[in-house]
């Protein structure tokens, strides 16, 4: 019986979701760090598929995500010891994203539900985990966390920034700061009515570091005496020239 | 010119690396010091990583010090034997000094330690360089001649056993007061990313009693493989050489030096002295606000692993 009532009750949501898809481009595919890097743009545009008339009632909204690798990161506590600040607490955070932006139709608390955005961790703060407790106040770390890398750019929340146009068309830019992570860089798009999420869309975005500092990042963590080596005679050598130079200019 | 350092993992703009290297540069050329107890903390300052400045700037220092070694050596102003002894001291310092660093990035207290250091020795080496030019000056003024030097008294030093004949420097003493010298200067290379000269000239004429026209000289010898020692040590514990940083640094800084080279030379010995030790105080009273004064953002971030 129980079984039969969660069938009944899953179908409609399927149908729902099937009524209207995300087709979804990027501007760029891939994110190339070289030596003159100075952070990125990326354009995220698509339309809503839909096999019938859009449906009567609530607004069509979307919600856009970035979200960079994620990293376990310390967050420390300075406090006064000795006439000093200090680091004092700390706490753990398992899993933040290193880069994490969110890109609304309109206000996040309107077009999402609460449950809708802990299943699918839309938000900033939903999308770091915490779990190590060294310290009673954690949400205070966690604040910080979003705050100091907020003032970075590195998490954004852009609400209201996407257009979306005849309920059909949307599109969004998202501003890509210069000291970004290597890795995937995850985008998803959401549908949705009434806070529900209607459909959904996934694309990993590359970000990738190329030429020279691909190659002295490599060298630097597989090779590393061999790197401390070659830094040591690229140093003097740079220094013998630059002196040389100078001297022939100058004499 | 935006910069995007593969180390440091920060874009900077070049001609202002490029900059800072000829400004501090031109401060080393004038004072005839190494610049790498200015150019780290200026490195904080434009926010590169602690444990990526003071791993570079060993690299940097290395570098910079490379063609006065050899000038000194042509000259046969380094001695050879003490300096060797040095280096025993200072390598092994070096070791210990990567190996605090590693474990304090770890609990997260290395931004303190490189801090505190700092501001303890710079205020030392900037109170007492001020103070006693302050007098050489008045003295000049006074007497118009400078006094007679007074010979290094026999004390404690002369009392430790393992004694070595220092042929070069005319002296027979025991081994133990330069091996912990050159452990100390070893640390302090390791930790603040400096090469140790301000610390390691005046302990030579003090407290081993060196004959001045070696002193520059062997401690530049011993100043090269201990900060490139620690250069690889950092590169292969710590992962924080950022080479791009270094080249850069050191054109400016190379350059720089040979413009200060030739400011110095017009200048009087006690006025260049009481500059530096002015700026030095500068530098020193910067770095202690930080600490004491109660920070805008009382949170930070650190990364679970070291280096990575």
């Amino acid at each position: 019986m129980l079984a039969l009532t969660l069938l009944l009750t899953t179908i409609p949501v399927q149908e729902t979701m099937a009524q209207e898809t995300v087709v979804a481009g990027l501007s760029r595919a891939a994110i190339e760090i070289n030596t003159n890097f100075n952070g990125s743009e990326i354009l995220i545009f698509g339309a809503v598929g839909r096999v019938s008339p859009p449906p009567e009632g609530a607004p069509l909204h979307v919600i856009i995500t970035v979200e960079g690798p994620d990293q376990p990161v310390t967050v420390r506590r300075k406090e006064r010891r000795f006439g000093i600040w200090m680091n004092i607490d700390a706490v753990e955070v398992d899993a933040a994203p290193t880069f994490y932006a969110v890109a609304t139709t309109g206000p996040l608390n309107e077009v999402l539900t609460q449950t809708e955005d802990l299943r699918l961790q839309i938000s900033v703060p939903r999308a770091i985990r915490a779990v190590g407790v060294n310290v009673g106040d954690t949400d205070n770390f966690t604040d910080a966390l979003i705050r100091i890398r907020g003032d970075s750019d590195l998490y954004q929340m852009n609400e209201g920034s996407v257009t979306l146009r005849d309920a059909t068309l949307f599109d969004t830019s998202f501003r890509l700061p210069a000291n970004l992570v290597e890795g995937d860089y995850r985008t998803r798009i959401f549908l949705t009515r009434n806070g529900e999420v209607v459909g959904s869309f996934s694309h990993d975005i590359a970000v990738r570091k190329v030429g020279l500092e691909r190659f002295i990042y490599n060298l630097a963590h597989d090779r590393p005496l061999l790197y401390g080596i070659l830094s040591l005679v690229i140093a003097i050598v740079a220094g013998w020239l630059a002196s040389a130079v100078f001297r022939y200019i100058r004499p | 010119m935006q910069v995007y350092l593969p180390i440091a993992e920060v874009s900077v703009n070049a001609f202002l690396l490029l900059g800072l290297g000829g400004l501090v540069g031109i401060l080393s050329g004038m004072f005839g010091v190494g610049g790498g107890f200015l150019m780290t903390p200026l490195l904080f300052f434009i926010g590169i990583p602690p444990a990526v400045a003071v791993a570079t700037e060993a690299a940097q220092i290395v570098a910079s010090s490379f063609s006065g070694v050899l000038a000194h050596l042509k000259r046969k102003t380094v001695d050879l034997r003490m300096g060797t002894v040095l280096l025993v001291g200072g390598l092994i310092g070096a070791a210990a000094g990567v190996q605090v660093f590693a474990l304090l990035t770890k609990l997260g207290q290395v931004d303190l330690l490189v801090r505190l250091c700092y501001v303890v020795f710079l205020g030392l080496i900037g109170g007492l360089m001020f103070f006693e030019s302050l007098r050489a000056i008045r003295r000049a003024r006074r007497a118009g001649h400078t006094p007679v030097a007074k010979r290094r008294q026999r004390g404690w030093i002369d009392a430790l056993p393992f004694k070595m004949r220092f042929r070069t420097s005319g002296l027979y003493i025991s081994v133990i007061p330069p091996l912990l010298v050159g452990l100390f200067v070893g640390v302090l290379a390791a930790i603040m990313g400096v090469g140790g000269g301000f610390i390691m000239v005046p302990a030579m004429i003090y407290l081993l009693g060196m004959p001045t026209k070696v002193v520059v000289g062997t401690s530049l010898f011993q100043i090269i493989f201990v900060t490139g020692f620690s250069t690889l040590m950092h590169a292969t514990t710590n992962f924080t050489v950022d080479m791009v940083l270094a080249v850069l640094l050191l054109v400016g800084g190379v350059v720089g030096a040979q413009i200060g080279t030739r400011i110095g030379v017009r200048m009087k010995a006690e006025q260049l002295r009481i500059l530096l030790a002015i700026m030095v105080l500068i530098v020193c009273g910067r770095l202690a606000m930080d600490l004491l004064l109660e920070p805008a953002e009382l949170y930070s971030i650190g990364f679970a692993g070291a280096g990575h």
